[in-house]
């Protein structure tokens, strides 16, 4: 400990590294701050500009506000959320309960059931997108009378399960120990009762992991919701965030100020549960 | 247990590629109504398209534009982050917060830098979104930096797995720090490299949300990848191509996911 401790005494030769770090940190950073620097600079006088300030020009503090009323952020911002719940707990049961047949059950054409889910890794959304789309529409769900439940339901739908999801879990459930299964047989648990006493328990900091890097996934879609959602007021955060191109002059700090609303409910997340979230990338990486 | 996951995959996986292949072979009539079989002439004929072989050529473009420099940026912050200093975990912290970024917030904030109107850098000829052989590696540098917090802990957690004593034995051995890097460093993350690379040449084949707000393919169709030209290819008289090129798209993502799921089952343990 007395190492550790002094380790973390700043040394003279550690400054190099200071300023290194720091400038990275600025450079990383940059991006961010002429957002911000746009979200609060006044619309107007800011794009009169023939050079590009990095500050702030006549600070304007309601951009944030006005995303929501000019720019009704609050509707597709509850929209997300729903959307996400939904996909993360939909995985989640599937996951749980799929890794647990996988496991520990014996089943015909188990070793080719195993070999499909994991191959659905091979076709995700992108690449199936238009015949997925077409699915959709022979429902009716996608079209100019789009209400949002059958927004929700074509989002919502195609991502209950995940073949990662699947697989994380079940490593998990692999990692359970032999005596424990056979204590718990003992003591005469069914499989519905060792599912949800001891394997799930035992394994909740995978399962935690997952919950986190599902919500990512499902929070960051955009191709997909992109090509099913065909009515403005059924739009995701994600997908209000595309309006940045258009939008007229005098609102122009609005999307600005909604990218850095839309990346908040990650924000925290990342903040709260950084260790389990990178744990959860680590092992299988999310896009979005 | 198995039946609800296996339902989805059957729906919206195996489905939808049953149909890819049977739309690759037939042609629709304008409105869908009827169709007729043409056989694999259609998807040869799409494969060979200059529309789906220039959609190859920027997708790839994107991929080597984004793939290489993402984790060659990853890893620096990685190594300048990977030591014992007081505060440190600010630093930590703060390289890995892009990871809060999805790919349409990245392309907004990038918006800010490179569009053509407002960008700070709107001026560099070289990140120029107005100009066909600037544009896409502009594009890709939001990529870059909407991955570089992914990055930054996947080579993180690689570079927690070399043993310092091997590092220290290599000092004492008269290594200096570049000999130390290529010789021992690179050689035991080549593991964590090539699972980087993979994934992040997956997200290249998929990037969409960030062309479309950046330039939404222009100028000139230059910035037009194999996913989004997909998108466009909807209409029933152009279903075909579209499936066909879909097809094509899979063949790709097969080839840099099936690497993923070899690496995939070594890299997964969770110990701490």
């Amino acid at each position: 400990m007395a190492t550790d401790r002094s380790a973390r005494r700043v040394r003279p030769a550690d400054v190099g590294w200071y300023v290194l770090l720091t400038g990275l940190s600025v450079i990383v950073l940059f991006p961010v701050w002429m957002t911000i620097v746009r979200a609060l600079a006044n619309p107007s006088k800011s794009l009169l500009q023939t050079r590009p300030k990095l500050y702030p020009v006549d600070v304007q503090w309601d951009a944030f506000g006005k995303a929501f009323t000019a720019g009704n952020l609050g509707r597709p911002l509850i929209y997300s959320l729903a959307v996400t719940m939904l996909v993360v707990i939909g995985q989640t049961i599937t996951s749980v309960l799929a890794a647990y047949a996988f496991a520990f059950l014996r089943f015909p054409l188990k070793r080719l059931l195993f070999a499909l889910t994991v191959a659905t890794l091979l076709l995700p959304i992108e690449v199936t997108l238009i015949t997925n789309v077409r699915t959709f529409q022979s429902l009716g769900w996608v079209g100019t009378s789009q209400n949002p439940a059958q927004a929700l339901g074509a989002m919502v739908l195609p991502f209950l399960a995940t073949a990662l999801g699947i697989f994380l879990v079940r490593q998990g459930f692999l990692g359970i120990p032999k005596d424990l299964r056979d204590a718990a047989t003992l003591d005469g648990y069914g499989h519905l009762r060792f599912l949800w006493k001891v394997a799930v328990p035992v394994t909740r900091p995978i399962i935690g992991s997952f919950v986190l890097i599902s919500f990512l996934g499902a929070y960051n879609q955009y191709v997909w919701p992109r090509q099913v959602i065909t009515q403005t007021r059924n739009n995701t955060v994600q997908l209000a965030l595309r309006a940045v191109a258009g939008q007229d002059l005098g609102h122009f700090n609005l999307p600005f100020a909604s990218a850095i609303i839309a990346a908040f409910p990650v924000l925290i997340l990342l903040i709260a549960f950084q260790r389990q979230l990178v744990r959860g990338l680590t092992a299988g990486a999310v896009k979005g | 247990m198995l039946g609800p996951a296996l339902a989805v995959f059957g729906l919206f996986s195996y489905w939808p590629l049953w149909r890819l292949i049977h739309y690759a072979l037939y042609q629709q009539n304008q409105t869908g109504s009827r169709e007729r079989y043409v056989g694999p002439s259609q998807i040869k004929d799409t494969l060979t398209s200059s529309a789906f072989t220039g959609g190859v050529e920027t997708t790839l473009k994107y991929l080597l534009f984004s793939v290489p420099l993402g984790v060659v940026l990853g890893m620096a912050l990685a190594m300048a982050a990977h030591r014992r200093l007081r505060g440190i975990k600010i630093f930590q912290t703060i390289f890995s917060s892009t990871i809060a970024s999805s790919t349409a917030v990245a392309a907004v904030v990038f918006f800010t830098l490179v569009n053509p109107a407002i960008g700070y850098f709107r001026s560099v000829s070289w990140l120029d979104l107005n100009h066909p052989t600037s544009a896409l590696f502009a594009i890709s540098l939001s990529s870059i930096w909407q991955s570089l917090g992914l990055t930054f802990v996947i080579v993180s957690a690689g570079l927690q797995t070399v043993p310092e004593e091997l590092i220290e034995a290599a000092t004492l051995d008269g290594y200096g720090p570049l000999r130390r890097f290529f010789r021992i460093t690179v050689p035991l993350l080549s593991p964590t490299l090539l699972f980087l690379g993979v994934v992040l040449s997956v997200q290249a084949l998929q990037a969409y949300a960030q062309i479309e707000i950046l330039t939404n393919g222009g100028p000139a169709g230059s910035t037009e990848t194999l996913l989004f030209k997909i998108t466009h290819l909807q209409q029933p008289a152009s279903l075909g191509q579209g499936a066909a090129m879909s097809l094509g798209l899979f063949v790709l993502t097969m080839i840099v996911a099936f690497a993923q799921f070899l690496i995939l089952d070594r890299r997964v343990h969770y110990g701490d």
